[in-house]
Parts: structure tokens; sequence; C-alpha cells
């Protein structure tokens, strides 16, 4: 092989400067997200009624999704009331519907938003409930 | 295996019809479980075609106009932009008899008009240009009633509609409307708007679901109750020829802004 030393030396820069992340975030992972439903408006429900619209694992991974659909019915088709599996009414508004329980946007929203890095861009319009700074 | 050129756009064409046709027939029938769980509000007030008279003799003094300025912009979070004129929001305003009626004017046109100011607001035309030019429909007429609407979700700020809308209905937000909002007084359950979207009247399409009347409407009448007058808007079904709307129509001359355009709006003025 021609250049073999250089090569190598290139190599071993090449793969020591994509792995440069590895190394300097090492071993600590960072925090999981832990979002909170502690909510006091989720808190005052009876046990049995501390459900959301859908099970919690179709909204952990399908909310975005719903959230879409839920915007075009009521915008665009004018249909504003999503019956859920066991019947039951609720009117489609993020602001005025989800944040009605989940008025933990810093702790619900962008617990795992932030983690994930993603950025919604929900909150440019919608107005988000009024936190305390405690 | 060989296989010539015309054997080959053949098995091609044939195998992505199939494919594109059975993923839309799977899509369609996802779409239709989806859809059987949502339902209109069994409150919500409905009409066919929304339409609104402003009866020009019930605006007796400035308060009459404002009342139902303020009752819009306060339900919509719309932001009092003083600072640069060019940056102004207004989903309803007021304007002089010559340009909210240009053409109509005369020399000897009676004072009284000449100096009224006219209430005017987007005019929900049945042919409406904006939504013509929209690219990407985030401005479109809702079949069911009329109503010409505006999904900001969609919105890209080009303008177009704004370039298109013979009556000045609409503005631009040039920057982010929520310093310019009270928080005390905001709206919480009405959204505001984000920098670079257009955005008009809507004609209270989220009270109209609720079964309210629209905000200005509402403003209106408790103002007329106030005063001991009839309230100076009028909203209703222009199909249903029982409709208040009709009953004034029927009645009275009224005018439309300038309806040579051919866009039908369906605000009316009565004078």
């Amino acid at each position: 092989m021609y250049n073999a030393g250089k090569i190598i030396i290139g190599i071993v820069i090449f793969v020591g400067l994509i792995t440069l992340p590895f190394w300097f975030s090492g071993e600590k992972a960072t925090a999981k997200p832990d979002p909170k439903l502690d909510t006091p408006e989720i808190l005052q429900l009876p046990e049995a009624e501390r459900t959301c619209v859908e099970s919690k694992e179709y909204m952990k991974r399908e909310h975005m999704k719903m959230l879409n659909e839920w915007r075009d019915w009521v915008v665009r088709d004018g249909l504003t009331i999503y019956v859920n599996e066991q019947g039951k009414e609720y009117t489609m508004s993020l602001q005025n519907t989800c944040m009605n329980c989940h008025s933990n946007k810093t702790k619900f929203c962008d617990e795992c938003h932030n983690y994930a890095s993603v950025n919604p861009y929900c909150w440019d319009c919608h107005i988000a409930p009024k936190e305390n700074a405690s | 295996m060989s296989m010539d050129r015309r054997d080959f756009l053949k098995i091609a064409g044939i195998s992505s019809l199939v494919g594109v046709g059975g993923f839309s027939a799977v899509n369609s029938i996802g779409n239709r479980l989806e859809a059987s769980q949502i339902k209109k509000n069994p409150e919500a007030l409905t009409a066919t075609h929304w339409a609104m008279v402003v009866d020009m003799k019930q605006f007796r003094t400035k308060e009459d106009y404002q009342v139902c300025i303020d009752a819009c912009h306060r339900e919509h979070n719309v932001p009092q932009i003083e600072d640069n004129p060019k940056h102004e929001i207004k989903w309803m305003w007021t304007d002089t008899y010559e340009h909210v009626f240009p053409g109509n004017e005369s020399e000897y046109l009676a004072e009284k008009i000449k100096e009224m100011p006219f209430l005017v607001l987007c005019n929900h035309c049945e042919n409406p240009p904006c939504v013509r030019v929209c690219p990407t429909q985030a401005t479109f007429k809702r079949e069911s009633d009329g109503i010409v609407m505006m999904d900001m979700h969609r919105c890209i700020g080009c303008r177009f509609c704004m370039a298109g809308c013979p009556y000045g209905a609409r503005s631009f937000n040039y920057v982010n409307p929520r310093p310019y909002l009270d928080e005390e007084n905001e709206n919480p359950e009405f959204p505001t708007r984000m920098k670079g979207v257009v955005e008009k009247c809507t004609f209270c399409y989220e009270r109209l679901a609720k079964g309210l009347e629209p905000a200005c409407v509402e403003a209106a009448k408790e103002n007329a109750q106030k005063n001991g007058t009839t309230p100076g808007l009028i909203f209703g079904c222009l199909d249903d020829p029982n409709s208040e709307v009709r009953k004034i129509l029927s009645e009275r001359f009224s005018i439309r802004r300038k309806p040579e355009l051919g866009t039908g709006p369906s605000v009316y003025y009565v004078l």
C-alpha cells in the first residue's frame, strides 16, 4: 500500500472526529423525560375517570396524528365532537379540551418534545395554559 | 429471461396500477373508520348560506359601531397595532360611503350619507376571488354553509388573497401580534396568530359550532337592548325564506359592495 502511514493516521483522525459526540457525552445519558400528569384538574377527578380521550398507549404513539386530524375535522369540515371507543364525547380542541386537563405544558408537552428535539409550532398561535412559576 | 421494451412497459404499467389502486382502496376504508368517530355538535347553528344585513338606520352614534368592532376583536384576540399603520390588523372596521361603494357616489349625495361611517367586514362571497388564488387552500369556501374560512395552519403568507380581495378585508401579520395583545383581556379560548399569516373575519365559525351567534351580532343586540332600539346587525340563512335576513331584504332597499365584480357578497346594507 502506498502512503500507508498517512492513510492510517488519516483514518484514525477521521474516526476520532466522527465519534467526538460520544467521547464528550461519555457514559452519562441525558435524563429520561418524565412527563407529569399530576395537574390539579386531573387530581380532582375520581380515580376511575382519570383517562384521556383514548388509551394511554394510543395517545403516546398517535397523539400527533390525532391532533392533525382533529385540526382538519374542526377547521375544514366543521365537525367538532369526537366520540371515543367507549362512546364518550369530547369537543375537539387542543386549547380548550387537551390543555384543560393537561394544564402543565412545560411538564407535559415540553418534557418529551425537548428530549426528542421536536419543535411543534402549536404554541406560536394557540395560547398555552398559564402556569405558576413554582 | 429476456423481455422486450413493449412487454416491460405493459407489466410495469399494470403492476403500478394495481399498487396505486390497492393503496387508495385500503386508504379510503381506513378513512371511513376514522370518520365514523366524529360528528357535528347538535347545538350548532346551521344554514346553507350564512349572510349578514347591516341596517345603517340603527347605527346612530360612534359607540354603536365601536361595540361591534370591540366585541369581534376581543373575541378573536385581534391586536391593536398603532405604531405603524401598515401593520394594522382588522376583522371589522368602518369606512366612508365613497370607499365602501365606489362608483355610486355623486356630487349631490346627501351630506349625511357622505359622512356616515359604514361598518365593513369580509363579505363571504359566493364566488370568492381570494379562494381562487390561494395556492395552499388555506382559505377556502365551506360548501356546507358558505363561510369563507381561513386555515391558519396552512397559510404560507404569500398574500395573493390580499391582492385578490376587492374589499380589503384581509390583514397580514407583518410582525408577531402577541406583544400587542393584553394578556389580561385576551380570550383564552381562541388562538392568536403568528407572524407571516393572513387573517380576516370568519363569521365566528367557532361560535356557530357551539350554537352562538357571531360576536358582533350579539354585541349589536345587547347594545340595542340597552338603548331600547332594534339591532343593527342581522344574521341568518339566505336560503331560508322565513329567516330574519330574508324578511328585511324583502321589505327594504338593500345594496351590496361592488356587485359588478361578480363576487356575490353575502353582506347586505340597508339604508
